[in-house]
């Protein structure tokens, strides 16, 4: 047998990375090259690598297209990582930023503070969104830790409704005491890569770095976990540290999506169980490829929002829930 | 890493790398603080099998979790080469004791050559990981538990004894000299629990490691076992040699249970017979 030495998914996962990131590059252009005007890719290629301030199309690829690309490459791997380590703390396939309240969290946290307080100094406002994810998620686990039963994987998502549910409605009072500055907040509520606030998005990808590193360096540990606290803590794991920093990833990599794109849904569950169907369970492998396919899947649901009623554009949060609350039935249906 | 050469003929008592000295351990903490397990002392004797009964509920589980340092010892210390095992850092412990926790549950999808892969954690590093001395220790795992033939099939797909090979894999792929098991056995069919049991007294015997299990069933526990220790509310009531301990007293004061002890007319081992009362009107008949 010559493939004895590699696990079932090992020559796949080999080869894949290469293959992975070329199609990444892909969908990168092919964003950039969707718009108003369709720029073809051999243009968007040259803007990037050779550009040209002379030259018009280089200017809208350089300054309004790439900027919009690189935010949907980070927030989708973002969200992708986040989700993907929710899953494997807390044993639940359903686990993810905007299922159990971190995303709600962290934009009524900003909406508050920059809508009601006016205070929209950038560099506060992922450490606001971040407050307020912790602060979510900390409401949900202790609801569903108080429901009959512990925190079964339904009980956190009906817990995480009950919470995204009262908190919708705040931010919607909220929006009626002030009109005007709710204007600017409305489409960035529905998740939306329209307008990325450069300012912001720098504030922010110290936390979204911060985020991922610190998770891709956990991935090893992540998969003793997902045996079971005892098992892990048998092999010789700290499993409270080990939770703990999981825990500040996935809050950084939230409030780090939540303040460059808004509350952008069910990526963090679409992602990471679309991977394990190539990638298998280890999370060596499940990390680094969520980081990827979950970069790819937002520049592609990105280029939906825009072209399936162009000249119209719906919000990127909007395609993120048509596509991922199907797949939310399919996995409970599945795997519950 | 070892310097622990038994002499040909041990001698009693026999040498021991992990005891424990009057601990005590419980969970929760606080007002809600309930305690389980009062002044166990134990001697776990070097490459034996050291087999662990008692009723439902006593405190075999907690022993054996403060034995492997996952639950803290609210008093007393567990030794391990001399050393108190919760202070001495995790990783370490986890090269030299291995622990299988009562009904393991692998994540739905993982392979048994991923599952078995585990067991290297502690010998792995960020920086230097899966050497050829990691798959040659899962492979070797693999084939000792009779599970190689599976290898690449996901763990949730096999059946329950297949499964609980898988998992003894991991524990042996650890390579530690000390290993822990909690009720491996249990849902199984006797026949399977039968050759489980020859493998594990032949991972004591012929390759020298310690083992510590929990057993359920009373007449495997005298078949197999090196040392019996029988446990009752938090307290080991009796440990010596099956000859000694599974006697019809200690298995009325442990489990309230009467019975008579046979003995196997072909190997001459312990059995034990419930005593079933029949009924008087019954009986008449
Ligand atoms: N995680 C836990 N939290 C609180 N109490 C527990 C926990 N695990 C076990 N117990 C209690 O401790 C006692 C001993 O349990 P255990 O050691 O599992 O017994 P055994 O393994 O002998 O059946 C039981 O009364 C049980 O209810
Ligand atoms: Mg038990």
């Amino acid at each position: 047998m010559t493939g004895a030495a590699l696990p079932r998914h090992g020559r796949a996962a080999s080869v894949a990375p290469a293959a992975g990131l070329a199609l990444l590059v892909l969908a990168f252009l092919w964003h950039i090259s969707v718009g108003a005007k369709t720029i073809p890719l051999p243009v968007v290629a040259r803007a990037i690598l050779a550009y040209d301030p002379e030259i018009f199309d280089h200017l809208v690829v350089i300054d309004l297209r790439v900027p919009r690309a690189v935010s949907a490459v980070l927030v989708g791997a973002a969200l992708s990582v986040a989700g993907a380590l929710m899953q494997g703390v807390t044993r639940n396939p359903l686990a993810e930023p905007g299922l159990l309240g971190l995303l709600i969290g962290a934009s009524f946290a900003v909406v508050l503070v920059v809508g009601v307080l006016d205070l929209a100094a950038p560099g506060l406002i992922p450490l606001v969104a971040a407050a307020g994810a912790l602060a979510a998620a900390a409401v949900v686990w202790g609801i569903a830790l108080a429901a009959p039963g512990g925190p079964a994987p339904l009980t956190l998502v009906l817990s995480g409704a009950a919470v995204s549910a009262f908190l919708g409605a705040l931010v919607t009072i909220a929006s009626l005491l002030d009109e005007e500055t709710f204007d600017q907040l409305r489409v960035w509520m529905t998740g939306s890569l329209a307008g990325p606030d450069r300012a912001v998005t720098l504030w922010a990808l110290p936390w979204l770095l911060g985020g991922l590193v610190v998770a891709l360096g956990l991935a090893r540990q992540m998969t003793a976990l997902a045996m079971g606290d005892e098992v892990a803590a048998g092999l010789g794991l700290n499993v409270g540290r080990l939770k703990a920093l999981a825990l500040a990833a996935v809050v950084a990599l939230t409030a780090a999506s939540v303040a460059m794109a808004g509350p952008l849904g069910f990526v963090g569950l679409v992602v990471p169980h679309g991977v394990r169907l190539f990638a298998g369970q280890d999370y060596r492998l499940v990390l680094p490829w969520s980081a990827i396919a979950g970069a790819a899947y937002l520049l592609v649901v990105d280029v939906a929002a825009r072209l399936v009623l162009a000249p119209v554009e719906i919000s990127t949060g909007l395609v993120t829930a048509l596509l991922g609350a199907p797949i939310f039935v399919w996995l409970v249906k599945r795997r519950l | 890493m070892t310097d622990h050469t038994a002499p040909a003929s041990a001698p009693l008592p026999r040498p021991c790398r992990l005891s424990v000295r009057s601990v005590g351990a419980g969970y929760g903490s606080g007002s809600t603080a309930r305690a389980v397990l009062q002044d166990v002392s134990l001697d776990i004797p070097d490459g034996a099998l050291t087999i662990l009964v008692g009723p439902n509920g006593c405190g075999k589980s907690t022993l054996l979790k403060t034995m492997a340092r996952i639950l803290p010892a609210s008093s007393g210390a567990v030794l391990l080469d001399g050393r108190p095992i919760h202070a001495t850092p995790s990783r370490n412990v986890a090269r030299r004791l291995a622990i299988l926790p009562q009904g393991p549950v692998a994540p739905e999808g993982l392979t048994v050559r991923e599952l078995v892969g585990q067991g290297r954690f502690p010998h792995q590093t960020l920086l230097r990981q899966m050497s050829r001395d990691d798959r040659r220790a899962i492979d070797a795992a693999m084939a000792a538990a009779d599970v190689a033939q599976f290898a690449d099939s996901p763990v949730s797909r096999l059946s329950g004894g297949q499964r609980q090979r898988c998992w003894i894999a991991m524990v042996l792929a650890q390579e530690t000299d000390i290993i822990l098991l909690d009720e491996p056995t249990t849902f199984l069919d006797l026949k399977v629990q039968v050759d489980l049991l020859v493998l594990l007294r032949r991972i004591a015997h012929r390759d020298g490691r310690t083992l510590v299990v929990v057993l359920h069933e009373l007449n495997l526990a005298a078949a197999f076992a090196d040392l019996l220790v029988m446990m009752k509310d938090g307290r080991i009531v009796a440990q010596g040699a099956v000859d000694a301990t599974f006697t019809p007293q200690t298995l009325q004061d442990v489990f309230g249970l009467r019975a008579r002890v046979l003995r196997d007319p072909d190997s001459g081992r312990a059995i034990c017979a419930p005593v079933i009362d029949v009924p008087q009107a019954m009986a008449a008949q």
